[in-house]
């Protein structure tokens, strides 16, 4: 076992100090050794996204970094963009729209979503899909995915977005 | 009380943890004292264990046990059973941790307990095993053949069991008079489910109580308890408290008991301290049950009307290295029974041999047995019509099960309770605009541009299931389901049902049919389930069975409560109970309703029984144990469009439509995502997954690096409709919808790109279509299209 090292993270918009193995990986970092238990992990070789976090306001796959290489830097996690009475847009769009089903994929799929809004606020179904084809899900068949995305720029762009539920 | 619940689209009440990252997965959760697991798996398809050396890993810092196969024989942990049972056949013993020899790559063969998972896992590496190889087998045809290695001692011929179903006799007698007849050799490729979240299983032993508590990732809790308390380690049910939390998909591969749980709960009694394992992906793909791989023989008679007449299939199912929980019922009952499919056929032969190999054990995976069914049922029609030169949907209506023939008996023991086929095919052709799609196609294909139409009609066989039936058919386990609807004084209403919710929103959807029953608002009824310690006895959700039956018992429940409720108000209210009347939300007597009881009324009084009638038990709650009349039968039509680029051989999927007919919807949004989700893994299996084992046993696909699922990009938006045709013995008249997506697009999309394919006469290829598969396929074709010279 390597000596641990200190690293300095803020996450959430709060920073911390902790020693950790050099091997750690941010998503293990995350997880247990902050208990911010929302990021997944689905997968080890990269593929299924269900680690995705923004680093530096950028989508990455948590599972792809260690600890160490977060040093300074700024996480948001599912937990950091929205709770419940103040949700975030595209947590909203997932809810509105019947985006998510068992919901283990959904936190990195809406960190995904995120980050593709960011950069492209009227992505088109088939930029959606493009954009989200690193993210796994086994239940939706991505059909009310790409419908919670398109929920969510409208929202974003100001527009009155009309949910799939009776309920609205 | 307003319009009912049942049929709204309402959101899911269980969604606002999954979007804010607050789920309660079981690889989340962390107590005190938690110890990690981690297991020395085998890297040989075959081996004798001559030795482990487990010194080494001992002594490291942090390390509390390493523990071998034989000491769990020693402490009396017996082996993992399977539920299902067939006259004369074999069950070698399947040990949590092999003691004598590993049987595929992934069998364990000692566990590592340390203080972190890391430590654990380093560990692991240092165990040192003497492996001797052995001679692997890994394809199901093979096993079979003479002088093939024998996985088991107890099966020398690898052969598991043999069953058939059907007259074979009656069945080749109209083959030898048959006008025509098809034949094709098909492979059903098999599957690694994948659900998203990896097992996980967390045990702690509480010393005084002598009791243990396991949370794990299952479908089904009271099985999981059951096996390991009564079978595997001895131990009175009781004793034993199994919680499924949020469990992130299942799809069949967590209804089984596996090794992992048993070991935890051995070591957290040994130690005294909780312990936890999750798998790493890779794990889960050489230990999860897999699904499919059968190698089939299929024919196909008509008559000179075009009229099929009989079909003969004979279908080696390979079992994998050990039999995990359903396993001999997926290729048998769940296969042979679904041959009839939506068409009227004298007779059926179906002969089943299953053996054993050394490749990961293969169970029920979403749609279990009846998308082998169906796929097999589906590609015969699509070549007979060809053979014939005829549309395929009109050779289909030509031979569909009319609506005046229900009940149908079929050849093959099923009786179909109700159905309408043609309403359904109709609409999805209309949808998609057949006729001028078939216009296009034939446009395209001068061009050199290869469009495929693959239409399917579909019936399957779900809402498992009567138990005396399924009982007569080897089941070792009731198929009922139970409910308990428990009304607090301040009428709260508390369902604990039996069925198991892992993605199917049923705390949503059970609460809109319970505040339907009760009038009440649906926030007042919370559901709960996936724990032995609240729960009434239930056996769980699979088989598509959770609205069938888990809601059929929730129903029956709700209507005692009601019963009771009208005999409270009338006693309140001095008026005989066959007055009282339950409407808007309140008890009245007819006519009466100024001076109507509101459920909270009832609800208080049924505690206090205060002012209570002399022959009534206080209290309000009532229990439903549910077991069904017959199987339901979902049915439908779906289309899949495909293009395939004959230059690379890729297959994109243009569009895709399906009409269901699942009966009256709880939730149309939770019963289309359903639909959506079992398209998307339909597509997957007849598109991009593979599970490819090498002759030594090694899975060549064992990551999401090489098994690919489909993404974000390989699927479009599903166009689908329904129509609804009730089933006539449950309460709501409804039917599974959970697998009909999945039993029905493999075998749409199969049929697309092989109608994409036929300028190039080629009859069939078995899945998945990868491009190099497809573009050698039109490489070594016979038929060179014109507009491709």
């Amino acid at each position: 076992m390597a000596e641990k090292v200190t690293v300095n993270i803020s996450v959430n918009g709060e920073q911390h100090t902790s020693e950790v193995e050099p091997r750690l990986l941010l998503v293990h970092y995350l997880r247990e050794t902050l208990g911010l238990t929302g990021t997944h992990v689905g997968c080890d070789t990269s593929q299924c996204g269900a680690c995705t976090v923004h680093m530096d306001g950028q989508a990455v796959k948590s599972c792809t970094i260690f600890a160490v290489q977060a040093e300074g830097s700024k996480i948001t996690t599912i937990e950091g963009i929205g709770g419940i009475g103040n949700l975030n847009p595209v947590q909203e769009g997932f809810w509105e729209m019947h985006g998510l089903q068992c919901g283990f994929c959904t936190p990195g799929m809406i960190m995904a979503a995120t980050d593709l809004l960011s950069r492209n606020p009227n992505p088109s179904e088939a930029e959606i899909r493009h954009s989200l084809e690193g993210n796994y899900c086994r239940c939706t068949g991505y059909h009310n995915i790409v419908r919670a995305v398109q929920y969510a720029a409208d929202k974003m762009a100001g527009k009155n977005p009309v949910g799939a539920a009776a309920d609205d | 009380m307003a319009d009912k619940l049942m049929g709204k689209a309402m959101k899911r009440v269980e969604d606002p943890r999954f979007i804010t990252g607050t789920g309660n997965y079981t690889d989340d959760m962390s107590v005190h004292g938690m110890l990690h697991a981690a297991m020395v798996r085998s890297p040989y398809a075959h081996a004798k264990i001559n030795s482990i050396d487990t010194s080494k890993a001992k002594a490291m810092p942090g390390v509390l046990a390493v523990i071998t196969g034989q000491e769990m024989l020693d402490a009396g942990i017996k082996g993992i059973p399977t539920g299902w049972l067939h006259a004369g056949i074999k069950t070698p013993p399947h040990y949590a941790i092999t003691p004598d020899k590993a049987r595929h790559v992934g069998d364990i063969v000692a566990a590592i307990i340390a203080e972190t998972r890391q430590i654990a896992e380093d560990a692991a590496e240092q165990v040192v095993v003497d492996y001797e190889p052995l001679p692997a087998v890994v394809l199901g045809s093979k096993a079979l053949e003479r002088g093939a290695p024998a996985v088991h001692a107890e099966a020398e011929d690898n052969v598991c069991f043999t069953w058939s179903i059907g007259d074979k006799a009656e069945t080749d007698a109209l083959f030898n008079q048959a006008y025509k007849t098809v034949k094709l050799n098909i492979r059903n490729n098999r599957l690694v489910p994948n659900a998203m979240e990896p097992r996980a299983s967390l045990a702690q032993y509480a010393k005084a109580a002598d009791e243990y508590t396991l949370h794990t990732t299952s479908q089904n809790p009271h099985i999981h308890r059951l096996l390991i308390a009564a079978f595997i380690m001895g131990i009175p049910e009781h004793k034993l408290r199994v919680i499924a939390p949020d469990v992130g998909g299942g799809f069949g591969s967590k209804i089984y008991q596996y090794p992992e749980e048993v070991i935890v709960l051995y070591a957290a009694k040994k130690l005294n301290r909780p312990v936890k394992w999750a798998a790493r992906r890779s794990e889960s793909f050489v230990t999860d049950s897999h699904g499919r791989d059968h190698e089939t023989v299929a024919e196909m008679a008509v008559d000179a009307n075009h009229k099929i007449t009989a079909l003969r299939v004979d279908t080696i199912a390979n079992m994998g290295a050990y039999l995990t929980t359903f396993a001999p019922a997926v290729p048998t009952y769940l296969y042979g029974t679904l041959l009839t499919g939506t068409y009227k056929t004298q007779k059926i032969y179906c002969h089943v041999t299953a053996p054993f190999t050394n490749t990961v054990p293969v169970d029920a995976y979403r749609g279990a047995g009846r998308p082998e069914a169906t796929y097999l049922l589906e590609r015969l029609v699509d070549v007979m019509a060809a053979e014939l030169g005829e549309d395929p949907t009109e050779f289909r209506r030509k031979n569909f099960i009319q609506p005046s023939e229900f009940p149908y008996q079929t050849p093959v023991a099923l009786q179909y309770d109700s159905g309408n086929y043609e309403p359904a095919m109709d609409k999805a052709l209309e949808m998609v605009g057949y006729k001028e799609l078939r216009r296009q196609q034939e446009e395209g294909r001068q061009q050199g541009k290869y469009m495929g139409i693959g239409v399917i009609t579909f019936l399957e066989a779900c809402g498992l299931a009567p138990s005396a039936l399924v009982g007569s058919l080897g089941a070792q386990a009731g198929q009922w389901e139970s409910a308990l609807v428990r009304v607090m004084p301040t009428g709260a209403v508390e369902v604990f049902t039996g069925s198991h919710s892992h993605g199917q929103g049923h705390e949503t959807a059970f609460a809109q049919v319970v505040a339907d029953e009760l009038q009440v608002p649906m926030e007042s009824v919370t559901l709960v389930h996936g724990d032995t310690g609240r729960m009434p006895y239930g056996w769980g959700s699979y088989g598509s069975r959770s609205a069938p039956v888990g809601l059929s018992a929730i129903v029956m429940a709700s209507r005692k409560i009601v019963d009771k409720s009208k005999k409270i108000a009338a006693h309140l209210l001095e008026a005989a109970p066959e007055d009282i009347v339950h409407e808007d939300g309140k008890y009245m007597v007819k006519g009466v309703p100024d001076k109507a009881k509101s459920f909270f009324d009832v609800a208080l009084m049924a505690h206090l029984a205060h002012n209570y009638p002399a022959d009534l038990e206080p209290g309000l709650e009532a229990t439903h144990f549910y077991d069904p009349k017959n199987f339901v039968f979902p049915f439908g039509t779906h289309i899949a469009v495909v293009d395939v680029d004959p230059d690379t051989g890729k297959v994109a999927l243009r569009r895709y439509l399906s009409v269901d007919d699942c009966g009256p919807i709880v939730n149309p949004l939770i019963a289309d995502g359903q639909i959506h989700g079992g398209i998307a893994q339909g597509y997957g299996q007849a598109v991009l997954e593979d599970a490819v084992y090498d002759d030594e046993g090694q899975l060549l696909t064992g990551n999401f690096l090489e098994y690919t699922l489909p993404r974000a990009d390989d699927m479009v938006q599903i166009e689908h409709d329904h129509t609804v045709t009730p089933s006539p013995h449950n309460p709501l008249g409804v039917k599974g919808i959970g697998e009909a997506g999945t039993i029905a697009s493999t075998a749409a999309v199969a049929n697309a790109v092989l109608d994409a394919l036929r300028p190039f006469g080629i009859q069939h290829l078995d899945m998945p279509y990868t491009p190099e598969k497809v573009w050698r396929a039109i490489q070594g074709a016979k038929k060179v299209p014109q507009a491709a010279d």
